[in-house]
C-alpha cells in the first residue's frame, strides 16, 4: 500500500481520501473551510451529475456538490493498493 | 415537558396578568446550519406554524414570533441556515447582519447532534461576536437512533456557554432550552466563551487595530471581531458595517423583513 496525492476532482466515484492541502485562496478557501474541508478530513466521491460536473462528495456527514474548478483546488491523499500488496 | 403541555403550546398565555407593555422585552435570534431544525424549534417555542421542511434553504427571509416566560416577552427571530457568518449568499448575509448588527439579547445556535463537528464552526464564529450564546444540540432523537451520544456537560465546559440537548420534534427538553435562554438574555449567568486564539502575528495586529477602532464603533459591537474582519478584508462585512454605522447616526436601522405577528 502506498499513498498518492491527487486533486479532489480526480478522486473516482466510490473512493475516499483525506484532504491534504487547499490551493484555493480568498473567499473560495473560506467557503471550503466553512463547508468542513479542513486538512485531515475524509472525503468520499458519491456521484457525478450527468454532465460530469458538478460532483457530489460526502464530507463530515453531509453530501456537498462541488464544481470541478473548485475540486481541482483541493489536494487529497488516497491510499493505493497494489496487486502485490493485497 | 409539563411546562410545555400546559402553557406555551397555547401561545402567549404565559402569565397574562402582566400586560405586554410592562414586561421586559427580549429579542432572541435563532441561528444554525441548514437543516438542523431551527424552524421546528421556532414553532415549538412560539406556537406558530411556520413552514418547516426537510431541505436546506427553506427559510430565506427571517420570521418572527413571540412567547412569554417568567413575565418577560421574548421575540424569537428565525434566521436562514448558514454554515458560516462570512456570507456567500443572500440568506447567509441576512443571518450574519442580524447577529452582528441588531445585537439580540441572546443567540441560540441550533446544531445537529448527528454531525456536531460540522456545526461547531458556526458556534465558534457566533461566540466571537457575542458571549450571549446558547447552544441547542437538536435532533437528539435521530442521534440516539444512530447510537451517537453527546456529552453535553463536557461540550458546555469546553465552549464556556450553556449547551442544551433537545429533540424539538417531540418537544423534549425545550423547557430547559427556554430556561437557558432566559438566564443568558437577562444576564443572570456569567458566560465566559472560549474564543479562538490566532497566531501571535495576527493577535498582535488585532490588539493594535482594536485600540484604534474602539472609540469609533458604537457600544455593543465587539471591537475584536471588527478588527478581525478588517484584517480579513471581507468587503461584504465592511459594506454592511458602513450601512449600519450610517443608520446608527440616523436612528433605527431599517429591516425589510417579513413579520409574523402572533400577539393578539
Amino acid at each position: 500500500m502506498n499513498i498518492e496525492t491527487l486533486t479532489l476532482a480526480q478522486l473516482p466515484v466510490g473512493r475516499s481520501g483525506r484532504i491534504d492541502t487547499l490551493l484555493a485562496r480568498g473567499m473560495t478557501r473560506r467557503r471550503l473551510l466553512d463547508l468542513g474541508l479542513v486538512p485531515g478530513t475524509e472525503v468520499k466521491t458519491i456521484r457525478s451529475s450527468p454532465s460530469g460536473d458538478p460532483t457530489a462528495y460526502k464530507i463530515r456527514g453531509t453530501v456537498i456538490a462541488l464544481r470541478e474548478e473548485v475540486a481541482r483546488e483541493v489536494l487529497i491523499r488516497m491510499e493505493i493498493y497494489s496487486a502485490k500488496g493485497v | 415537558m409539563a411546562f410545555f403541555k400546559g402553557a406555551c403550546r397555547k401561545k402567549n398565555c404565559w402569565n397574562q396578568s402582566v400586560p405586554q407593555h410592562q414586561c421586559p422585552q427580549m429579542t432572541i435570534a435563532l441561528a444554525g446550519n441548514p437543516n438542523t431544525g431551527k424552524s421546528t424549534v421556532f414553532n415549538a417555542l412560539t406556537g406558530l406554524r411556520q413552514h418547516t421542511g426537510n431541505w436546506p434553504g427553506k427559510t430565506v427571509q427571517r420570521a418572527e414570533g413571540s412567547f412569554y416566560y417568567k413575565n418577560k416577552h421574548f421575540t424569537l427571530v428565525d434566521l436562514p441556515g448558514t454554515y458560516s457568518l462570512f456570507a456567500n449568499s443572500v440568506d447567509e448575509q441576512v443571518a450574519r447582519d442580524y447577529i452582528c448588527f441588531t445585537r439580540p439579547d441572546a443567540t441560540v445556535i441550533v446544531t445537529d447532534a448527528t454531525c456536531l463537528e460540522r456545526n461547531l464552526n458556526l458556534v465558534l464564529q457566533v461566540m466571537e461576536i457575542t458571549p450571549r450564546v446558547v447552544v441547542c444540540v437538536n435532533l437528539m432523537d435521530e442521534a440516539e437512533r444512530k447510537y451517537i451520544r453527546v456529552d453535553v456537560d463536557l461540550l458546555s465546559s469546553e465552549l464556556g456557554v450553556p449547551v442544551i440537548a433537545t429533540a424539538a420534534r417531540s418537544g423534549r427538553s425545550l423547557d430547559k432550552l427556554i430556561d437557558a435562554i432566559d438566564r443568558v438574555a437577562s444576564g443572570r449567568i456569567k458566560i465566559t466563551p472560549r474564543l479562538v486564539t490566532y497566531d501571535s502575528e495576527i493577535e498582535y495586529l488585532v490588539q493594535r487595530i482594536e485600540l484604534k477602532i474602539s472609540p469609533l464603533i458604537p457600544a455593543g459591537l465587539n471591537p475584536r471581531w471588527v478588527a478581525l474582519r478588517l484584517i480579513d478584508g471581507d468587503r461584504g462585512i465592511i459594506d454592511s458595517l458602513q450601512i449600519y454605522l450610517d443608520d446608527d447616526k440616523k436612528g433605527s436601522p431599517q429591516w425589510g423583513e417579513e413579520k409574523i405577528l402572533c400577539t393578539r
